[in-house]
């Protein structure tokens, strides 16, 4: 997700957001209703043979599922431990499908073109009281800075490693809380500066 | 033109501001003070961001106070970190955020985006993500989010203090190629050495203020 919109004129880059996004709930969905691990092979490896086609590298894949090897591992572990190695393959391999799928949505749609989609779709709630503008703007700051916070949080981590500090928790989240909230700030002030109607 | 009319600001018991009045009106301006001097909450009152406790600001005659909406579209404003700036996660993404709350159509805001991106040898990062630029790149991309949306008054505020030599003098080129009026916050003198006036801001009042000439001396004595 992080790695967002690679750009290029695949078919799935042509393909409109909105049954992209369709698609993926689908899939999502059916993915989590089956139990076959044989099913789930095939649709994972159906996935990644989309990658080629929406002019991705195989390094582009492993990306990312690279940052959840550890809970993968762990996952498979356990499961392994409490249900055998067969159901142990399935939840794993479930799991990275879906990663590997969403990607796929992120890597080949412009962000804008996506939160544009989910602006449109999210009228419907409007009677509810819920402000479509306001919420895809909550989806675009997100996406913006979450690795902006992954760069403090590493900036600050060795901030404190230097300290001998990077085993306390305490030590690391509270200049990070407080970096964030003084970043927040003036983002909330860039928001104002650039003509945004609250 | 800028105008404040004895300006004071304060937070809680804390002066930051006390009684200034400047006529704003030359075409290069610095502000300069050493941290903590309150320049940066200057910088934030040309523009609205900051409302003063007692007194007025007055862009081109509108009150901030009254008319900030207004204000904003006069005053563009850079920060001094662009990460604070730059509010969407792709390069076009981010041109675009400034136009589409002014209203602008789809066709300006990418012709507007093209020339800018042009302009700042940046069009091949068009689609690329924000967070992967360089931080020369990335200012180059917060100032021309602020410009895409046509401000007259361009207030910046220390816009190369995170930058290496390198990216400092593509931002010094790019602002002194501006027609805008510029009001700059800066340490950096050598970036100030030809405008048109400084203006030296210590303790919340005015210590200094003339030609560059005559106002670096006495702010390198203030800093000694």
């Amino acid at each position: 997700m992080l790695d967002l919109y690679s750009p290029g004129r695949s078919v799935l880059h042509r393909t409109r957001p909105a049954p992209k996004m369709l698609g993926l709930m689908v899939a999502a969905t059916l993915l989590f209703l089956n139990q076959s691990l044989l099913i789930t092979i095939i649709a994972t490896t159906g996935i990644l043979l989309l990658y080629p086609i929406a002019q991705l590298s195989p390094k582009q894949a492993i990306t990312q599922v690279r940052p959840l090897l550890w809970v993968f591992i762990l996952f498979f572990a356990i499961q392994w431990y409490f249900s055998g190695i067969e159901l142990a393959a399935y939840v794993v391999l479930r799991l990275a499908a879906l990663i590997w799928l969403a990607s796929l949505v992120t890597l080949t749609t412009r962000s804008s073109d996506m939160i544009d989609t989910m602006t449109r779709a999210l009228h419907v709630f409007k009677p509810l009281g819920v402000n479509p503008e306001k919420v895809s703007l909550a989806i675009s700051l997100a996406l913006r800075f979450i690795p902006v916070l992954a760069q403090i949080t590493t900036e600050v981590r060795e901030a404190q490693k230097v300290r001998g500090l990077e085993r306390s928790v305490i030590a690391v989240a509270m200049p990070m809380a407080i970096r964030a909230i003084k970043m927040a700030d003036e983002i909330s002030d860039a928001i104002d500066s650039r003509g945004y109607r609250s | 033109m800028i105008e404040l009319k004895n300006v004071s600001l304060s937070f809680g018991t804390r002066t930051v501001l006390s009684d200034i009045s400047l006529h704003l009106s030359e075409r290069r301006i610095a502000i300069l003070g050493a941290n903590g001097s309150g320049k940066s909450t200057f910088a934030r009152l040309l523009n609205g961001l900051a409302q003063p406790t007692s007194g007025e600001v007055l862009v081109d005659g509108l009150n901030t106070l009254k008319k900030a909406r207004d204000v904003r579209r006069k005053v563009g404003f850079v920060f001094q970190n662009p990460d604070n700036q730059i509010v969407m996660p792709v390069v076009e993404e981010d041109l675009a955020f400034g136009m589409k709350n002014l209203g602008y159509s789809k066709e300006n805001i990418i012709a507007k985006s093209d020339e800018i991106l042009a302009r700042y040898h940046m069009s091949d990062l068009r689609e690329h993500p924000a967070h992967l630029l360089s931080g020369g790149q990335k200012q180059l991309l917060a100032i021309s989010g602020v410009l895409v949306m046509e401000p007259q008054i361009l207030v910046m505020d220390e816009p190369t203090t995170l930058l290496d030599l390198r990216n400092k003098r593509r931002i010094t080129r790019a602002v002194a190629a501006l027609t805008q009026q510029v009001i700059m916050v800066t340490h950096d003198l050598d970036l100030i050495a030809d405008y048109d006036r400084a203006i030296v801001i210590d303790g919340g009042r005015v210590f200094a203020d003339g030609k560059p000439a005559k106002v670096i001396p006495a702010y390198q004595e203030l800093m000694a």
